[in-house]
């Protein structure tokens, strides 16, 4: 159920921008107006969601450690893995951001008889993580050779260091496969594994399947039904130059994939997929572990109640005396 | 699998609200009439006060990698012990309350109403997290189900739901300055019996003294340590090493406990405790304070005490009065942990040790959970534990260091009512202690931390029958030889010693730490 219905809702959408365009002609309305939205949506929400965060206090200082901490100098310190300084701990961030650090630590536990507890390393959500989100990005940074008149180098060589197989005509890109088999696995892993499946929302569900139609929609597009790549790329950069125009005979499929995309941008901010944002923010991974060494201000510290020394000498005056402990007052 | 309920004396003790006695086997909770609208209105408080909670709230993707971490639900196999659900548990009434998706779609955005099955399953669920942080070690975002367990914790203690296993302790630490609520004369005596046992041993007298205004440091250590064996043997070994440097410090019996209850019940209560350790160093005139072995005590001296009570600049820079080392990853807090005290001194061959006299124990080390993820301590310890002992043996990767397992008791729930639950979560930490005894036969589980001394014990009385359980500095005090003592017949226990029966000679015991220390240092 709970990944039924994201799989009939994202069904629906296919259907939904289907029908818009053969049926009711709604051309301007899905290549155009959506998009827009979605876009606005998604800066909009990426903002308002980051300065919330942002806005939030942050009133310890909780690093976890997972190294040796700074002590005395003739004990080698973790430098990466327990920073004690800015640079620490922005290779600590790279290293979560670029290659998922923390879950290369990942370790499957088993228990046997006896009891008996064994820890085996297990990589794959790790291999599958980093080849979706990467293949992800490259993917990304090719589409920009439709945003741009001028084709910048960096787009051109990415693009053709993904099709140094030279398959097939059009080549075929490297990380298409590798992002529809990522998604797929972390599709697969999310009903075969059981406590990952117990743990699974319906909001979980929806992206994958957003991400495999979107993938889908592209490859056929590419690689099958070929559309009019000339006519995208005019009707494109009407979009990039604010003078959106509907051109004839880029076919239904690319509307289908253009309102996928729309649908991922504007669900993005309110979503999961935020953790693109938070990952950044975390206090257990974005702080040195330095708060011996420099105070961190709670902004909104307060007085509190406390016992004094004077009234706990008022309560045991007399038993400190009868016990030989020095007090304030005879 | 739970605690009793807090009781209303306690309560009242420390002024928190709807103090009631309360019995949770019972149906009826005696909650306060609006109890829903005061806990989503502290919902509310706390998320615009903590970024954590709010991030922690929002990014996590359910990719289940914090799953089998946790040693509760290695332990207990109950789905909802797994991290990321214990976090769903609170999660669900976040979206339904706090966000506009689950307003809307409800159950189908995994959205619940806080009802009170719902109230009840947080309460179970919250007790059973020892805050042990080793999901966060895990988590691609880092996020930390201990700061979620801190904040749910903090919203059932507005409705009077707390444990009494955690709010007595609250309460006698507030009131008598430490959590066994030992009144002065008691500490007092407690200490002579220790120090005659001390003479029995070594054939030398010590004094400490108490509440001393002008001594160059406050040492301050969990009340655990002068409570109860083993915790005692430790106690009595920071005795006889302090003796033994000549070192000008003081007890204090206000400020008597270095642990803090109240750290497990709200972050204000942690502050009112942990106030009591600076004002009495400046009442003192003290000026540096030094730390026993204790965990959670550790977390709260690394990450929150300069911030809720500092900044400290009525004290010095620590310093250590016999090597001269600057502590200078102290230079804020001006708060020294003995171990890295202990580590500095051995390095630079100020103690005479005899590491034979640890020989008929084979050693391993459990890294405690605060310590580990919340600061970062690993090679002090192994320094001095290898300085001081000559068979020491690891623990398997994966159980160790930043990914070590809780010791099944922490955070406050070490009462006798809930030992299933604390031998299933010390399950694991047992069973890596079992495997290195099958494999060297190892007899002596060595860690720096009160609740561990106490806690390991039961689990290994019941998982490992026969392993003991003992503080780094009970494993110094063996081989420590002290100016002027007699021969000693047996160790800190009264366990007759495994040892060649010549004395040893004096060189022979300063020359191995330095050996040791080379040891010890390739291993770093
Ligand atoms: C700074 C950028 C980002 C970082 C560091 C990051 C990191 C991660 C990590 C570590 C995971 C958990 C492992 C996994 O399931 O793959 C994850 C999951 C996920 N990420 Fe990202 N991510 C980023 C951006 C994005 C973006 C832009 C998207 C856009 C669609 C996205 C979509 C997802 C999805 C759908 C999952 C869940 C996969 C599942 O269901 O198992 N991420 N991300
Ligand atoms: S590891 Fe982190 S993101 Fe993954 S399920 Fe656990 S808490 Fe959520
Ligand atoms: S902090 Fe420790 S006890 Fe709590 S959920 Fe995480 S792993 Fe489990």
């Amino acid at each position: 159920m709970k990944a039924f219905l994201p799989f009939l809702a994202v069904i629906f959408l296919v259907l939904l921008v289907i029908v818009g365009v053969k049926a009711a002609s709604l051309y301007f309305l899905f290549g155009v107006i959506v998009p827009y939205a979605a876009l606005l949506t998604f800066l909009a929400g990426v903002v308002y969601r980051a300065v919330k965060w942002g806005r939030t206090p942050v009133p310890f200082h909780i690093p976890t450690t997972c190294g040796q901490q700074k002590t005395l100098p003739w004990i080698k310190q973790s430098k990466i893995e327990n920073p004690s300084t800015t640079g620490g701990v922005v290779v600590r961030m790279l290293l979560e951001v670029f290659l998922f650090r923390s879950l290369f630590r990942n370790l499957k536990t088993e228990m046997h008889e006896g009891p008996k507890l064994t820890y085996g390393s297990d990589k794959w959500l790790w291999l599958a993580g980093l080849s979706f989100h990467w293949s992800f990005l490259i993917i990304l940074v090719r589409h920009l050779r439709f945003f741009t008149q001028n084709v910048p180098g960096v787009v051109q060589i990415v693009g053709s260091l993904d099709s140094f197989l030279q398959i097939g005509l059009p080549l075929l890109y490297i990380t298409d496969v590798i992002f529809l088999a990522a998604v797929a696995y972390l599709f697969i892993r999310r009903v075969a594994i059981q406590p990952v499946k117990y743990i699974s929302l319906a909001a979980d569900y929806f992206p994958l399947f957003l991400l495999l139609a979107i993938g889908c929609s592209g490859v056929l597009m590419r690689y099958f039904l070929k559309v009019d790549v000339v006519s995208v790329k005019m009707f494109t950069m009407s979009l990039v130059s604010l003078r959106p125009r509907i051109v004839p005979g880029v076919g239904t499929l690319f509307y289908v994939h253009l309102f996928l995309v729309s649908t991922l941008f504007a669900y993005f901010p309110w979503s999961k997929l935020m953790h693109m944002g938070g990952v950044f923010l975390s206090p257990t991974r974005n702080l040195a572990n330095n708060s011996r060494m420099k105070r961190h201000v709670n902004p909104w510290n307060y007085p509190v109640k406390v016992h004094t020394y004077e009234e706990y000498e008022d309560d045991f005056r007399a038993k400190m005396k009868m016990a030989g402990v020095p007090v304030e007052k005879e | 699998m739970f605690c009793w309920g807090a009781k209303a004396k306690s309560l009242n003790a420390v002024g928190f609200p709807n103090a009631r006695d309360w019995n949770p086997t019972e149906e009826d909770w005696k909650l306060p009439e609006n109890w829903q609208e005061i806990f989503l209105e502290g919902m509310r408080e706390r998320l615009s006060k903590y970024r954590s909670f709010r991030l922690f709230m929002d990014i996590c993707v359910r990719c289940g990698a914090c799953a089998d971490k946790c040693h509760f639900f290695i332990g207990t196999g109950d789905p909802k012990n797994m991290p990321v659900l214990r976090a769903e548990l609170l999660r669900s009434v976040y979206r339904r309350y706090f966000t506009k998706a689950g307003k809307m779609f409800g159950k189908l955005a995994g959205a619940r109403d806080l009802d009170l099955k719902v109230l009840k399953e947080l309460w179970y669920y919250a007790f059973q997290c020892t805050e042990c942080r080793r999901c966060s070690v895990f988590c691609p975002y880092g996020i930390d189900t201990a700061e979620i367990t801190i904040i749910v914790r903090e919203l059932l203690n507005l409705l009077g739901l707390n444990i009494q296993w955690t709010m007595g302790p609250v309460a006698d630490c507030y009131m008598k300055g430490n959590h066994l609520g030992i009144e002065p004369h008691t500490m007092v005596n407690i200490f002579e019996t220790m120090c005659d046992d001390i003479e029995t041993l070594t054939g030398i007298k010590i004094t400490p003294s108490f509440n001393r205004k002008g001594a160059e440091i406050l040492f301050v250590t969990p009340s655990g340590d002068f409570f109860a064996d083993p915790g005692t043997y430790t106690c009595m070994g920071y005795l006889m090493l302090f003796h033994e440097l000549g070192l000008d410090y003081t007890w204090s019996t206000y400020a008597a406990e270095g642990g803090n209850f109240g750290f497990f019940t709200s972050n204000e209560m942690a502050k009112r405790l942990n106030s009591k350790i600076y004002a009495e160093a400046k009442r003192l005139g003290v000026k540096w304070i030094l730390g026993g072995e204790c965990g959670h005590m550790w977390r709260v001296m690394n990450q929150y005490m300069d911030t809720w009570n500092g900044p400290a600049d009525f004290l010095e820079v620590p310093k250590s009065p016999v090597t001269g080392t600057v502590f200078e990853n102290a230079r804020s807090t001006r708060m020294t942990h003995i171990i890295e005290f202990t580590a500095d001194l051995i390095r630079h061959g100020k103690l005479k040790l005899d590491p034979r006299r640890n020989d008929h124990l084979k050693v391993t080390f459990h890294d405690s959970c605060n310590t580990s993820r919340a600061m970062g301590i690993f090679e002090e310890p192994r320094y001095v534990i290898k300085s001081v002992c000559n068979h020491f043996y690891e623990m398997p990767d994966g159980t160790t260091r930043e990914q070590t397992f809780c010791c099944g008791s922490g955070s406050g729930f070490n009462a006798g009512e809930n030992m299933e639950l604390r031998l299933r979560g010390g399950l694991p930490r047992a069973n890596a202690v079992k495997y290195v005894r099958d494999k060297y036969d190892v007899n002596m589980l060595a860690n720096i931390c009160a609740i561990d001394r106490a806690a390991l014990t039961t689990s290994m009385n019941y998982w490992n029958p026969g392993m003991g359980v003992t503080g780094v500095h009970e494993l110094v005090a063996n081989a420590l030889i002290m100016t002027g003592e007699k021969k000693r017949e047996t160790n800190m226990r009264g366990d007759p010693l495994d040892m060649p029966v010549e004395e040893p000679e004096a060189e022979a015991g300063a020359a191995a730490p330095a050996d040791k220390a080379a040891g010890g240092k390739a291993n770093v």
